[in-house]
């Protein structure tokens, strides 16, 4: 029973994490309709400046982790004003093949400032190990994560569903010429919602520096990862990438730890076996676009 | 008139001859070039996740190029590096290029058991010597007459701690090993000495080369509650593991880490924390190993490349060192053969100690350490404190 719940619990965390990482791409592939496959380098991005303010700098690991948002999302604005903005009109095809080259680049880019062997990020003593609660070990890191993610999530609900942002954001997807006709300046409501998926990438990264590993060749690694959240979730909401996120953390967990032998699979099986029950994921509406 | 029409055709007749010449000469300046040095194709992964390797390797030949100068035997060596990312495809590629293309006299270096194996036929064919830096599976000697090696098999350091463990009150191990050749081969040769001398495998995890996320598989090994787990991954993911190994409390539920000193590489220990304490590795190098000539190494290695050197620089070095050695007993010549033959029972001492290449297998001998992670003027070092003397290759000497 205990190992039931210690796995379920370690699930959580681990879907929580992929959420974090993954919900920005659901933002620019869903609401967008923007094939970003560099997503990845922004949460790279973001575990090497928490990795740098952490380790050299000194910082406190709380005090970096806003900070590892705030550049992501600084370099994604900075991106999205020069060089992605050109590509929204552009085919699914040049967008890929610009994003993975971005990919790439900044692979090399990093490999080459920081060097290829995997770094981590030294944290605070109250952040390590494990505490038991009724007999099940709880990661005190795992639970970080799950409670700032937990947070996340309610938070961007509410921002999508009850603010004027929020409308104003799915006006723009729903349609962007209507949307400008009614005084909504879409450019900038796109710019800062691509701001926010990177800066949210980039939180991720330094999250799961500790639990994925860190190294310049994390946005090709789980570059899949993303992708499977996303189209297991559908992109319409945010609501269907943090369930589907969850399924498969702990659909992953679990199946690693019950049939270690099939372990890596589990997740790719259960992909496999929701789109042919659902093509367009749990939450996807029928392609409308 | 008449002069200038000769002083014409003399021209004419003088510039063909000197075309002639000079493509004469072009001709007979190639072997001539070729005959005054001895190229060395070093293929490495420089990118990817295995680049660390890569780069240990490449640093140690550049040491101890710098050390004992780039001139052997009457001629000069030239080293010509190609990246291939550990993919034994590119493999081949740069192997062919480098044979066909740059007409190399060797081809060196082979980050992974793959990539090492894709290169053997291409080694056969051009009768070229290949050494084999890095890559650890057995059976790598054996595909080629031309394949020596200076790095290590997994059966060297697999069995003796597997016996080690018997001996010292180990019963119960569950085993964690990354899914490709080297950790098959640890796993099975580690089992089958551990069993033998009594030992019980408890549970018997495989994980995925590529793995994110070692936390299902480690609470899988906690619930076992063995002894000790058994842990062989790729250098450069030990440092992931002992942090989660540390972080579910494997440590504190009193359950040790052995296995072959992959996990604890000296290239990243230093990083891994406090949880790595008291691990039991057997392998063939620390960078603590107390030899006066292993204290120079590191610190030639360290002044130059600002890090600690490991295993894998080690095998460079010795590699680099046995394609000196061969061109001095060849007198400078490069038939494939005749190198392989001197490179065959040599003998060195190398900083990790003294090592000779079998030469029936052309494999490595080597000394086989067991060592206790400690912390040595506030770093983290794998401390020797049992030696087992000149261990063959087992995966072959059982056949």
């Amino acid at each position: 029973m205990t190992a039931i719940l210690t796995n379920l619990f370690d699930g959580v965390a681990y879907g929580m994490l992929l959420f974090v990482l993954a919900c920005g791409l659901a933002v620019t592939l869903g609401l967008m309709n923007f094939v970003n496959l560099a997503h990845g380098a922004f949460a790279m991005a973001g575990g090497y400046v928490c990795m740098v303010l952490v380790n050299l700098m000194g910082w406190p690991f709380f005090a970096a982790l806003p900070l590892a948002f705030v550049s992501s999302a600084a370099i994604g604005i900075a991106l999205e004003r020069t060089l992605y903005r050109h590509l929204y009109t552009r085919s699914h095809l040049d967008q890929v093949l610009f994003t993975i080259g971005l990919t790439f680049m900044s692979v090399a880019a990093v490999d080459y400032i920081q060097g290829s062997s995997r770094v981590f990020i030294n944290l605070p003593a109250a952040l390590q190990g494990q505490f038991d609660l009724f007999g099940v070990g709880i990661g005190r890191y795992r639970l970080m994560i799950i409670v700032i993610c937990g947070l996340l999530t309610v938070g961007l609900q509410m921002v999508l569903a009850k603010t004027r942002f929020g409308s104003r954001l799915r006006a723009a997807v729903d349609d962007p010429r209507a949307a400008s006709g009614l005084g909504i300046n879409v450019p900038q409501v796109f710019a800062f919602t691509f701001a926010f998926g990177c800066g949210l990438a980039g939180l991720g990264g330094a999250l799961s520096a500790e639990i994925l590993g860190l190294d310049p060749y994390f946005p090709l690694k789980f570059m899949i990862y993303f992708l499977i959240v996303v189209t297991v979730g559908g992109s319409s909401s945010i609501t269907g990438p943090f369930l589907a996120s969850l399924l498969l953390g702990i659909g992953d967990v679990a199946g690693k730890y019950y049939v270690p032998k099939m372990g890596p699979f589990v997740i790719y099986t259960m992909m496999i076996v929701i789109l042919i029950w659902r093509p367009n994921g749990l939450f996807g509406r029928p392609a409308a676009r | 008139m008449f002069e200038r029409k000769l002083s014409h055709k003399a021209t004419l007749k003088a510039t063909w001859a000197a075309a002639v010449a000079a493509v004469a000469g072009l001709a007979g300046l190639a072997p001539a070039e070729a005959a005054d040095s001895v190229k060395v194709g070093l293929i490495l992964p420089m990118t990817g996740g295995q680049a660390s390797t890569g780069k240990q390797i490449e640093n140690a030949i550049k040491l101890y190029m710098q050390q004992k100068g780039d001139t052997v035997a009457g001629k000069k060596v030239e080293i010509i590096v190609k990246d291939d990312g550990a993919v034994p495809d590119r493999t081949k590629t740069a192997a062919q290029e480098l044979i066909v293309n740059d007409k190399v006299n060797f081809i060196a270096g082979f980050g992974v058991t793959p990539a090492a194996l894709a290169a053997a036929p291409l080694a056969t064919q051009a009768k070229i010597p290949e050494v084999v830096m890095a890559a650890g599976t057995s059976i790598i000697t054996e595909r080629s007459p031309y394949i020596v090696r200076t790095s290590f098999t997994l059966a060297q350091s697999s069995t003796i701690i597997g016996d080690w463990a018997v001996k010292n009150g180990i019963k119960k191990v569950a085993t964690l090993t990354s899914d490709y050749a080297p950790g098959n081969d640890a796993l099975n040769f580690f089992k089958q000495n551990f069993t033998a001398g009594g030992g019980e495998v408890v549970e018997e995890v495989k994980v995925p080369l590529q793995n994110p996320d070692f936390a299902p598989f480690l609470q899988r090994m906690k619930d076992a509650k063995p002894d000790a787990i058994f842990v062989f991954v790729p250098a450069g993911q030990g440092g992931n593991f002992m942090k989660q190994y540390a972080e579910r409390g494997l440590d504190k539920a009193g359950i040790k880490v052995i296995g072959p000193g992959d996990v604890t590489d000296d290239d990243l220990l230093n990083n891994m924390g406090d949880a790595v304490l008291g691990t039991v590795t057997a392998h063939l190098y620390s960078a603590a190993h107390p030899s006066q000539m292993n204290k120079d190494f590191v610190a030639a290695y360290k002044k130059a490349f600002g890090n600690r050197p490991g295993f894998m620089a080690v095998g460079g070095y010795d590699g680099i060192h046995l394609i000196y050695e061969a061109l001095k007993k060849t007198g400078g010549d490069t038939n494939g053969d005749k190198l392989i033959e001197a490179m065959k029972g040599q003998k060195w001492e190398s900083p990790r100690g003294p090592i000779s290449i079998d030469p029936e297998t052309r494999d490595i001998v080597q000394n086989i350490y067991i060592r206790k992670v400690e912390k040595v003027d506030g770093e983290l070092y794998n401390v020797e404190f049992a030696t087992f003397q000149a261990v063959k290759d087992l995966g072959k000497t059982k056949k």
